[in-house]
């Protein structure tokens, strides 16, 4: 069972709302995925309330705990008023902090992301922060407060899975009581089974099951690759070795001659 | 007054923040609000005195990722 801020959880996967074809597609594509808790945003409201009241009713429905973001938020400053607007909205202290730092590759600002976490945890915030793997910076989002980091393996939107493994393992080895969720850049169903069998903890996602060909199937497959990574890591899985191993007993075989 | 209202330039009457909702037709528990940049809880809103040059943002739930 994943427990991240004292709440248990039955999935490991964290799946984003964003991007999807209908609105009937993403809450197919949440309920086929398994997944426990969906991301969600703050957007300026230019229809008098209707557009976010929709949105809101639709995800309220779903019955899911609820992980606001701040996407797009450049300076701690917005990202402190926006986390604390959420709470007001969302009615939770979760927030998934992110402070971007280059347009690029989206790559968090790092030193406005701790201190944003920092601000935020000392006002009561149970922040998941995006970070990247760099170890230095998850020592100090934990002296920050946090009690949950979420590394990138790849730029977000990329689909390129886990382009640097090193990093994983090290982030992975360097904190083994902290729960790890892999946030941004896995593409495909066999990224997320990979990095789960490495040890994360779970996985959060949103742009390779929305933006795939069937959001619903590809819900689904990313829904069983992470069970199956789960599983295949807490199972214990055998080391890669250079020899051969004959897998069918060598005793008792005939000898024709 | 002239107000910017998310990111808008505007002219209203309200002065105060629940005055200002209900003029633009603004309804719904799930809308929030800041001016200059400082939140501003519903419960906060009718005692919220609107000032001109005031930026007034008003935001809902929205699809994240």
């Amino acid at each position: 069972m994943l427990t991240l801020y004292g709440k248990d959880l039955a999935s490991r996967l964290l799946l984003g709302t964003s991007q999807y074809p209908s609105p009937a597609t993403m809450s197919e594509a949440i309920r086929q995925s398994g997944a426990s808790v969906v991301t969600v945003s703050l957007r300026r409201e230019m229809s008098g309330g209707r557009t976010g009241g929709d949105f809101w009713g639709l995800i309220q429905s779903l019955a899911l705990d609820v992980l606001p973001n701040t996407a797009g938020c450049h300076s701690v400053k917005e990202a402190v008023t926006t986390a604390q607007m959420a709470r007001e909205v969302f009615g939770t202290n979760w927030i998934k902090l992110e402070v971007i730092g280059e347009h690029d590759t989206l790559q968090p600002d790092v030193f406005g992301l701790v201190e944003a976490a920092r601000i935020l945890s000392e006002d009561g915030f149970a922040v998941f922060p995006y970070t990247t793997t760099d170890l230095v910076v998850a020592e100090r989002l934990l002296e920050a407060g946090c009690r949950v980091l979420m590394p990138w393996c790849a730029p977000i939107g990329s689909a390129m899975g886990p382009v640097d493994l090193f990093a994983l393992r090290a982030i992975r080895g360097h904190f083994p009581e902290t729960p790890l969720i892999i946030d941004a850049g896995l593409g495909r169903p066999s990224h997320a089974a990979q990095v789960m069998e490495m040890g994360f903890d779970a996985v959060l996602l949103n742009t390779a099951v929305a933006k795939a060909g069937d959001p619903v199937g590809m819900a689904r497959a990313f829904g069983k690759a992470v069970e199956a990574g789960r599983e295949a890591f807490v199972s214990g899985m055998l080391e890669p070795r250079d020899m051969a191993a004959p897998s069918t007993p060598v005793i008792g075989q005939a000898v024709f001659t | 007054m002239r107000l910017t209202i998310n990111g808008q330039d505007r002219e209203v009457s309200a002065d105060t923040l629940t005055s200002l909702l209900a003029e633009l037709e603004y309804e719904g528990a799930w809308l929030v609000t800041a001016v200059n940049s400082e939140m501003v809880r519903a419960t906060d809103r009718p005692a919220c005195q609107l000032k001109d040059g005031d930026r007034i943002e008003i935001m809902s739930p929205r699809q994240g990722g």
